[in-house]
């Protein structure tokens, strides 16, 4: 098991918005995270990285405690995250995006390559800034950017809302090279029929708490499970 | 940042170059005052490195200059210290001040950050003014001739001085520029863009920050110390709120995040404050005037708007 978290409870300030989470991801393997708005989704993924303090519980990666690192450490021990909104360094260039991002593994080329392998379009626009990109080309970025991290574990939060079918498309494919290579994915995400294609285990929400983790296989669209936790 | 393959080294160089050949053809007068702008142009440097390119928006950076200008003047008074001694004990006080002042500003953030830079200046002013017997106090103190002589030459004639002016800003300027384009001054891009973005990506943001400043620290001292043994004067003056909040004008005014904005903004400054100064005593509506034009037609500065529309590899 290369991520594992126990009784996990954080949130802001004096409001407690995760409630003794459990939740495990593998390698190899894309367990998807699931459940209405304001469940805490986005909260656990930056708990994970300690962008939020951890008031109880705990958060391993192949036996090394993460909760009580600094945020910049958490990184450097093998978990990248892409938060929603992608979030990238707007006026440096997509070259310059992924040498930031790989610069505390020490930018060695191979990674380099194989993210721009990844991503053969980021190939093309090395030296556009970030800004100019557009949506899923900005998508791309930010996952390769985590991925120059060489990451055990990738959390990418709703990686393709509000991008074009075909963007879509191709994300999606990079996920599951991914998890061939043997990654451990945590995906949030929405669209049950983008969770019945890339998931293995989806792990369902409510209020803080994940309430029940079901493997994929065997599970279609109208499931009890999904009308249940995400309401569709 | 680093797009324009060679374009941007030929295009310092080349404005090196102009300046070198400007001795030839300015009046000594406007020659010195050019020295005197290269040497304001290193501080805001320094400033730019900060604020431009890492986001640290500081009222203390007079403080760091008045370091650089004292370390480098009180040794020289006090116990006869040669002009390349004194350069280097300048440079090292502004750089150590910055460090010190960071270790303890850079517990804040924003405004929070701005307030306590300023107060730390103005502790430092008034210190520059309670030890009057030492430092001059607010009438200062001339630097002996005999410190302002390098290698040989003396400083405080036009020539030597010029070159000197030259020699300090084509360093300062081409380290600027190396730096920008290596990986640390991607990530002070990276800090001032967003510090928890950084942060997902490993870097402790308190430790780039500390040291963008300690560098800007070390530009600081650089021109205080310079200011110094070039022009012969030190004095606490130098350490007014005047001289923190000209260096964020010059950057602001040239382009905040580019490399060349910092010597823009002085030239254009200076020369704007020269001129008002000879029409009316109220110069600074003419100032006031040029940053409501600036806010107005080019809020990105000079060269940030030059790099926004036409130049894109401008660095």
């Amino acid at each position: 098991m290369a991520l594992e978290v126990k009784g996990l409870t954080a949130g802001y300030g004096p409001v407690t918005v995760l409630h003794g989470v459990d939740f495990s991801a593998s390698p190899g393997r894309i367990t998807c995270l699931m459940g209405r708005n304001g469940v805490g989704k986005s909260t656990f993924l930056k708990c994970l990285m300690g962008l939020i303090p951890v008031s109880a519980g705990a958060i391993t990666l192949d036996g090394t405690a993460l909760q009580s690192l600094p945020a910049h450490e958490v990184p450097r021990h093998g978990l990248a995250y892409v938060p929603q909104g992608r979030r990238l360094f707007g006026p440096l260039t997509v070259a310059e995006n992924l040498a930031v991002g790989g610069l505390v593994r020490g930018n060695d080329r191979a990674t380099l390559n194989h993210v721009l392998t990844l991503f053969p379009r980021l190939r093309e626009r090395l030296a556009q800034t970030a800004q100019t990109l557009s949506g899923g080309e900005q998508q791309m970025l930010a996952i390769a950017r985590a991925l120059c991290l060489q990451p055990k574990v990738l959390l990418l939060d709703e990686p393709t809302e509000g991008l074009q079918p075909s963007m879509i498309t191709l994300i999606q494919e990079a996920i599951l090279s991914l998890k061939g290579q043997g990654v451990a994915v945590v995906l949030v995400e929405q669209r049950v029929d983008a969770v019945l294609k890339l998931a293995d285990r989806v792990a369902f929400m409510v209020a803080g708490r994940v309430e029940e983790t079901r493997e994929i296989k065997g599970m279609a669209a109208d499931d009890l499970a999904f009308r249940t936790y995400v309401g569709v | 940042m680093t797009g324009g393959g060679v374009k941007p080294w030929a295009l310092h160089l080349a404005l090196i170059a102009v300046l070198l050949t400007a001795q030839f053809w300015l009046s000594p007068y406007h020659a010195t005052n050019l020295a005197r702008i290269m040497v304001l142009a290193v501080f805001a440097m320094g400033y730019n490195l900060a604020f431009g390119y890492t986001g640290l928006l500081s009222l203390g950076h007079a403080l760091l200059l008045a370091a650089g200008m004292y370390a480098a003047g009180l040794p020289a008074q006090l116990w006869g210290w040669g002009a390349g001694p004194a350069f280097i004990a300048g440079v090292a006080g502004g750089g150590l001040m910055a460090a010190a002042l960071g270790l303890l500003a850079l517990r804040t953030a924003g405004v929070s950050f701005m307030i306590v830079t300023l107060m730390f200046a103005q502790a430092g002013y008034l210190t520059l003014l309670y030890f009057a017997p030492v430092t001059g106090g607010d009438d200062g103190f001339a630097v002996a001739a005999a410190s302002r002589r390098l290698l040989g030459f003396d400083l405080s004639t036009d020539t030597p001085r010029f070159l000197a002016a030259l020699l300090i800003f084509a360093a300062g300027l081409l380290i600027s520029l190396a730096l920008i384009r290596s990986p640390f001054g991607r990530t002070m891009v990276a800090m001032r863009e967003n510090e928890e973005r950084s942060r997902m990506l490993g870097y402790n943001p308190f430790t780039v920050k500390l040291a963008a400043l300690t560098i800007s620290g070390l530009y600081s001292g650089a021109a205080g110390a310079a200011y110094a043994l070039l022009f012969g004067y030190v004095g606490a003056s130098f350490a007014t709120i005047q001289y923190s909040i000209l260096p964020m004008l010059y950057v602001l005014l040239g382009g905040a995040g580019t490399t060349l904005g910092p010597f823009l903004g002085a030239l254009v400054m200076f020369t704007l404050i020269e001129v008002a100064t000879g029409l009316t005593s109220a110069y600074l509506f003419f100032v006031g005037a040029a940053l409501v034009a600036l806010v107005l037609f080019a809020p990105k500065g000079i060269l940030g708007t030059i790099r926004e529309r036409w130049v894109r590899w401008l660095p």
